[in-house]
């Protein structure tokens, strides 16, 4: 055992983690980053509220405006924006690991675009016919269905990478065409701009019922990837390798592509289609943590939790009285640092 | 020539084939005249342009709005062709296409830019800043795709367009959605569509896009070079920096009237110097012209196949070209870049 880490391992699990003390380190700092900004963004906005305060209205003590505030108005929305954060975070990683390309995202696979065609026919052809609540329902169903259209039409005696992404960029450019076209087409322009508003991705006025309906997925399908990382770690390394080391490689990486899809698939379910998060996160969790999954993962995590809140506590606050979503500032802060990413990772295949 | 393996051989069937195609786009441009919800007589069609009578609601919406209808789909079917084409063989990657290559997405958010942030209306200043935008477009992903030591590499450029074009277009989104006013404005526009243009909006690019058709047609001699490889054509003499920049240009002027006319209608380049090359070869001196026929061909076709899927509504064109063109852009990309 080399000095310095920590080992976890599990056969029952098949689980393998090698842990740097210095990533357990890293973890806690970035939780206690995380979990601050959490107190500190619920008392930012339209009324401040002192961290002190924010933390006694949580635990139901202290003023019932502040009370009110807090509980009911902006910890739900703050709590989506880690779980949201977090999954499009892991799902990121996850597929730059399965493609092995540092440009993929989750949205590459259809996920966001199936999600968006779903919701938009939902938002725009079916008003009122079915709960709004069932919104995410449908849009979870565009985004798995979409996943499974590309992977069904990449196969070719297996799936390979690369034809993966391929026919992931056609049909997401057909799905959303026709995603524009149901939006140019809608019935009323309110039900287009509520359309359109979505397509962004937003958490605009979220509640502790979407809270409830999001901590299932979010936290088995963690899980499910935080068990997935000696997988994961041997599918870095090329189809060759992997099958080498007798890893069945077609049906782990489906295995692995479906935790991926699901995992961003809810996130983009309940927030709408929030950009260059699943990029963002896991190169800077590279920059920190160094490529193998196990130390990655978790990381990612983290960070992309904390891009969305920052992003969201910077969009509904800057512009009062107007709150702005929270997809235009990841937008906004993930555009550059891509271009920078595609400039340093000028010479990877 | 390897090269004459595809394709027709013979000179003059080739050339009977160009003839063949440019008879069918002058059909069907006449379909698209007399065919829609209004059935128009052709008598009555051919009266409207020869003596024009204004109390005949036939004659006034074949001319007004028909003959308009077909002569931008065609103009515009042809120059996106072209432009793929040509795009094609500088990046020597099958996917090359306006949409696909983030060039109809920069454009698009130009655009919107302009007509909702500065309120700006005139078709003849659309046209320069659709320009400017899909001229962004390009060399962002030109630069984006050959950086590095491996150059354009045909997976990187299409993931780079891939990350542009994601890119272009949240930002559209966020305009749109902190301005719903603008959003009612450009709506019509974002699919693609060439309904209700009037002929003055393709007259004002016309001069661009008849420019470009000619530098095409001049510069394909040096498209073929430049296809055998950047270290072939260097060796052979050619400056490939000066044909590429001069290729560039040329893409960007296509498909930044087009997106100015009709707005973004995608997958035209990917899928009619495909199926062109079945019939004119490797050869761009032959390929540039058939692809501008059968382009213009494949445009005013899905138009008129637009008008009666939900008749008596109408699909924007863009929608019918993306659903013709994915089944080609899979089969291309099942097929492989690499050869």
């Amino acid at each position: 055992m080399r000095k310095g880490y920590i080992t976890i391992r599990s056969s029952a699990m098949s689980l393998s983690v090698q842990l740097h003390k210095r990533l357990i380190l890293l973890f806690l700092v970035l939780l206690a980053v995380v979990a601050g900004s959490m107190v500190v963004s619920t008392g930012i906005g339209d009324m401040y509220i002192n961290p002190l305060d924010v933390w006694k209205a949580v635990l139901g003590q202290g003023l019932p405006d502040h009370i009110l505030v807090v509980q009911t108005l902006r910890l739900p929305r703050i709590v989506i924006a880690i779980m949201v954060g977090a999954s499009l975070g892991v799902a990121g990683a996850m597929m730059q690991s399965i493609i092995r390309n540092p440009l993929a995202a989750p949205d590459l696979i259809g996920v966001t675009g199936g999600a968006s065609l779903a919701a938009v026919t939902f938002l725009t052809y079916l008003p009122g016919l079915y709960s709004i609540h069932l919104l995410p329902v449908a849009a979870m169903i565009g985004a798995v269905a979409a996943s499974a259209l590309i992977y069904m039409l990449a196969w070719k005696r297996g799936v390979a990478p690369v034809r993966l992404v391929l026919v992931g960029i056609g049909i997401s450019a057909l799905i959303s065409s026709l995603t524009t076209m149901l939006i140019v087409m809608s019935p009323t322009i309110y039900a287009a701009s509520s359309a359109y508003l979505w397509i962004t991705g937003t958490i605009y006025g979220t509640s502790w019922d979407n809270v409830l309906s999001l901590l299932p997925w979010t936290t088995v399908f963690l899980l499910l990837a935080v068990l997935s990382v000696r997988e994961l770690n041997i599918h870095q390394l090329g189809d060759d390798i992997a099958a080498g080391t007798g890893s069945a490689v077609q049906r782990k990486r489906l295995l692995l592509l479906g935790i991926c899809v699901i995992l961003a698939g809810s996130a983009v379910s309940m927030a709408g289609p929030i950009g260059f998060v699943g990029l963002l996160a896991p190169h800077m969790a590279r920059r920190l943590a160094g490529p193998s999954a196990g130390s990655m993962l978790p990381i990612a995590g983290l960070l992309g939790g904390l891009i969305v809140l920052l992003a969201d506590l910077v969009g509904r606050t800057a512009f009062l009285p107007h709150d702005i979503p929270v997809g235009v500032f990841t937008a906004g802060i993930g555009a550059p640092f891509f271009i920078y990413l595609l400039y340093r990772t000028r010479n990877a295949r | 020539m390897e090269s004459t393996s595809i394709g027709i051989s013979n000179p003059w069937a080739r050339s009977a084939g160009l003839l063949i195609l440019g008879a069918a786009m002058l059909v069907f441009v006449g379909l698209s005249i007399v065919l829609g919800a209004t059935k128009i007589s052709v008598q009555q069609a051919y009266d409207s342009i020869v003596q024009y009578d204004s109390t005949s609601n036939e004659q006034i919406i074949a001319r007004t709005t028909r003959v308009p209808r077909a002569l931008i789909a065609a103009a515009i079917g042809a120059s996106l062709a072209i432009a793929g084409a040509i795009m094609q063989a500088i990046t020597r990657n099958p996917l090359g296409d306006p949409t696909i290559l983030g060039i109809n997405s920069g454009a698009t958010l130009s655009v919107v830019t302009a007509i909702t942030v500065f309120g700006i209306g005139s078709m003849n200043v659309l046209v320069w800043i659709s320009f400017l935008g899909a001229a962004l477009g390009a060399m962002s992903v030109f630069a984006l795709g050959s950086l590095g030591r491996d150059g354009l590499s045909p997976m990187r450029i299409v993931l780079a367009g891939a990350a542009m074009t994601a890119l272009f277009g949240s930002f559209t989104q966020g305009l749109l959605v902190m301005n719903e006013n603008g959003l009612n404005d450009v709506l019509f526009w974002l699919t693609g569509s060439i309904a209700g243009r009037s002929l003055e909006s393709l007259s004002s690019v016309l001069p661009y896009l008849a420019v470009s058709w000619i530098a095409a047609l001049i510069i394909c001699r040096h498209l073929n070079v430049l296809a055998m490889g950047e270290d072939t054509a260097k060796g052979l003499g050619q400056k490939t920096i000066a044909v590429k920049i001069i290729g560039s240009i040329i893409i960007v002027l296509l498909a930044g009237s087009s997106v100015a006319v009709a707005g973004p209608i995608g997958f035209i380049g990917i899928v009619v110097p495909q199926i062109s090359r079945l019939f004119a070869g490797m050869d761009y001196r032959w390929l540039i012209p058939y692809s501008a026929l059968s382009g213009a061909l494949l445009l005013l076709a899905a138009d008129i196949m637009a008008r009666y899927i939900i008749m008596p509504q109408e699909l924007p064109v863009g929608v019918m070209t993306a659903v013709i063109g994915t089944p080609v852009f899979i089969f291309i990309a099942r097929k492989g870049l690499n050869k």
